[in-house]
């Protein structure tokens, strides 16, 4: 027995997810493909340089929103389902969450695409930041908003399992699945308030022509008030398969259930009020507001610090499990031949090192020498594009025999693919780190200039070209392996009644040592909205004083 | 609530860490003079011919006895005024305080391999002040998305010796 023999709706649910998510991964990948020959200059053949902006705004979009969104969506489903051990509560819901991100991605998609159409009027190379005053085509925004209330749906829907299984189980703790499920939805409710501020508020009505001038500063702040906590909403994700998932996979148990819920608490606290570290080289925010969100974002080290303990000594219980001995001779003993721990592990060194920049970035003054420039897209690619993605990928190998019933396929390639995007992130990353460092900006079809060139710290600018290029190149090798695994084993896997070992063992320090305090929703929610509007009422209030909408630019095409 | 001993040790030396990393930004900010843009002034990206910005170009001042200089730029769709069309002349070891906005979309100004970078947003100016401190070329390079030709935009700022420097470019 598995997941699809227990719970045949909610399998059936997770894997529709899975299906838009692995689209969007297929099309968004290809766009990185291309991108990283196009902009090294390696080959320019595929599209134009006014094109590239179109490819770029898809690559972002269907990656960092849809591919995300919809895999976190059907590993929440997963985890919600198993760990309550009840199906949905009504179908006909969770099905109308599904469809309606669904239709919202197809409206973003054509939005998007259609700036490859010649003299389309339907464009929306406005990037995946969508800052106004560059305009995109209202279907652009009406479906990322349709995206984004499914998203809240699908929350509802989890909280609503929640609320029947605590009527029957009155004295139970939150399961831990279930736990890292609720908050993080708490906290995606939290920062998407500024996207919907945004979008509906501002963006709609100006793209459909009710309103034709709008302040840029505002929707950008509003932007930034989602757009980092939505990078923990990727990233935590993560996290919950690192915490309960992965010390099975090395062969161990969870360390400290604790340890685990409070992290999870402090993600929900300080994810939002750091959105101003974004806008570091914004003018019309003063020192303060930027001083205040950089404090709170070096805090979110801690975290991410406890999370490295707590997953390193998971791992190596593990091994020890496995026979492991010594300080570090240990580590040869975890499964380093299993496709799904190899894929998780590797994601966590690789997210570490993505880490040590994300301490430059924050740090407000040092932020400067790389602001915008394409070491951002270096970091980035290390988190989501690592962390975040390979993780997700990773455990595709161990979540989709449980959805489907049948045994993986191809476990060689399934193996090499996350060895491949390693080493293609390692080329790519390094370089566009270096290069950054040396005033090459992010965001361009062409980073060659006439009147100057420039001065790299570390290496050539001719060898971190060639690093990006093939770097690239070996990211889509690897993207194509997992797709081909994937696809494979959907279709033709071994069908069988217990095509993966899927149980999941009691943590090392389990809840009973756990205070209930962390239990409690209504507080730490409660503590959020107030950190929030600590760190936002007054600035907001200060742009809006003058009028939402003044000072005024006028719309431009994308 | 049990934390194992390790566990309170690491979380420990990760306080320590989170402070050595703000005292870090404080020292450059105080010691260093390293500071971010800040909150300036607003004005009407609609209406710049009525303001300096509508002169652009580099203007000599005298603040506190010395004799110091104000740039100010606009950035627009595929261009900096100045820079592009003629780079920006400053003397070396001379205080030099940047004034940039847009009067259409968003832009960035990045002195290319300097700290020198900043957002140019319409309806905001942006204001930071450096010294130059060699005579020699500098690339400015539009960090921000900006449209289909965002990678043409590109100006250079020219840093002269002080007996060099041509005041006859200067505006009023």
């Amino acid at each position: 027995m598995t997941f699809i023999h227990k719970y045949p709706k909610a399998a059936k649910v997770a894997k529709a997810n899975f299906i838009v998510a692995f689209i969007a991964l297929a099309i968004g990948g290809f766009f990185g493909f291309v991108q990283a020959l196009h902009r090294t200059n390696v080959f320019r053949g595929f599209f134009n340089s006014g094109e590239y902006y179109t490819l770029l705004t898809g690559h972002g979009v269907l990656l960092a929103l849809i591919f995300t969104t919809f895999f976190i969506a059907g590993l929440f489903v997963w985890g919600v389902t198993r760990s309550l051990d009840r199906e949905p509560e009504n179908l006909a819901y969770t099905w109308s969450w599904f469809w309606l991100m669904t239709i919202g991605t197809i409206m973003a998609t054509v939005a998007i695409l259609g700036g490859l159409v010649p003299d389309s009027s339907i464009r929306a190379a406005v990037l995946y930041t969508f800052y106004p005053p560059l305009q995109a085509h209202p279907l652009f925004y009406i479906g990322l908003a349709l995206v984004v209330v499914g998203s809240w749906m699908a929350g509802a829907d989890w909280f609503w399992s929640y609320r029947k299984w605590r009527g029957e189980n009155p004295n139970e703790r939150i399961p831990i699945l279930s736990f890292m499920t609720l908050f993080t939805m708490l906290m995606w409710y939290v920062c998407t308030i500024g996207l919907a501020l945004e979008v509906v508020g501002l963006l709609i009505p100006w793209s459909l022509g009710l309103v034709t001038e709008i302040e840029p500063l505002l929707p950008r702040t509003l932007f930034w008030f989602f757009g980092h906590a939505v990078v923990y909403f990727w990233l935590l994700p993560a996290y919950y398969v690192w915490y309960a998932i992965l010390p099975k996979l090395s062969g161990g148990r969870l360390f400290s259930d604790s340890m685990t819920r409070i992290v999870f608490i402090i993600f929900l606290l300080l994810s939002t009020p750091v959105g101003y570290h974004h806008q570091y080289a914004d003018p019309g925010i003063s020192v303060g507001f930027k001083f205040y969100a950089m404090a709170s974002t070096l805090l979110l080290l801690l975290p991410s610090l406890i999370t490295l303990f707590t997953v390193v000594a998971s791992m190596e219980h593990g091994a020890r499990q496995r026979g492991g001995k010594g300080y570090l001779k240990w580590i040869g003993k975890l499964p380093w031949d299993r496709p799904a721990f190899v894929g998780c592990a590797l994601a966590g060194i690789m997210f570490a090192a993505g880490g040590f920049s994300g301490m430059i970035n924050a740090s407000m003054n040092i932020n400067l020498l790389i602001h915008n420039t394409i070491w951002v897209p270096g970091h980035f690619h290390l988190t989501v594009g690592t962390a975040v993605a390979l993780t997700f990928m990773a455990i595709t190998y161990w979540l989709l025999p449980q959805l489907t019933g049948r045994k993986l396929k191809h476990k060689t390639l399934a193996l090499i693919q996350p060895y491949a995007w390693f080493l293609g992130m390692t080329l790519m990353s390094n370089a566009m780190h270096r290069a950054g460092l040396a005033g090459v900006p992010r965001r361009t079809a062409e980073p060659e200039y006439m009147g100057f060139e420039f001065e790299p710290i570390f290496g050539t600018m001719t060898e971190m070209k060639w690093q990006i290029a093939i770097g690239g190149t070996i990211l889509t090798i690897s993207l194509i392996l997992f797709l081909w695994v994937v696809v494979a084993s959907w279709l033709a896997g071994e069908k069988s009644d217990k095509p993966v070992d899927d149980h999941i063992p009691e943590p090392l320090s389990g809840v009973e040592h756990t205070p209930a305090i962390l239990d409690n929703m209504k507080l730490w929610f409660t503590l959020a909205l107030v950190l929030v509007i600590l760190a936002y009422a007054f600035p907001l209030w200060e742009m809006v004083a003058d009028g939402i909408f003044s000072p005024g630019a006028l719309p431009r095409p994308s | 609530m049990h934390i194992h001993k390790f566990e309170q040790f690491w979380i420990k030396l990760s306080f320590v860490l989170i402070a050595f990393f703000v005292a870090t930004v404080v020292y450059g900010f105080v010691a260093m003079d390293l500071k971010v843009i800040g909150d300036h002034a607003t004005i009407d990206p609609q209406n710049l011919a009525d303001t300096k910005f509508g002169n652009p170009g580099v203007r000599e001042v005298t603040r506190n006895g010395q004799t110091e200089y104000e740039v100010y730029v606009q950035t627009i769709q595929f261009a900096f005024n100045p820079g592009t069309a003629q780079p920006i002349e400053v003397p070396v070891d001379t205080r030099v305080t940047f004034y940039i906005t847009s009067p259409d979309v968003l832009h960035g100004f990045d002195v290319a391999g300097t700290n020198l970078n900043t957002m140019a947003i319409p309806g905001q100016v942006a204001k930071f002040t450096t010294i130059f401190p060699e005579v020699r070329e500098y690339g400015i390079v539009c960090n921000e998305y900006c449209g289909p030709a965002h990678h043409v935009m590109e100006g250079k700022i020219k840093v002269v010796p002080k007996s060099e420097f041509d005041k006859s470019n200067l505006v009023e």
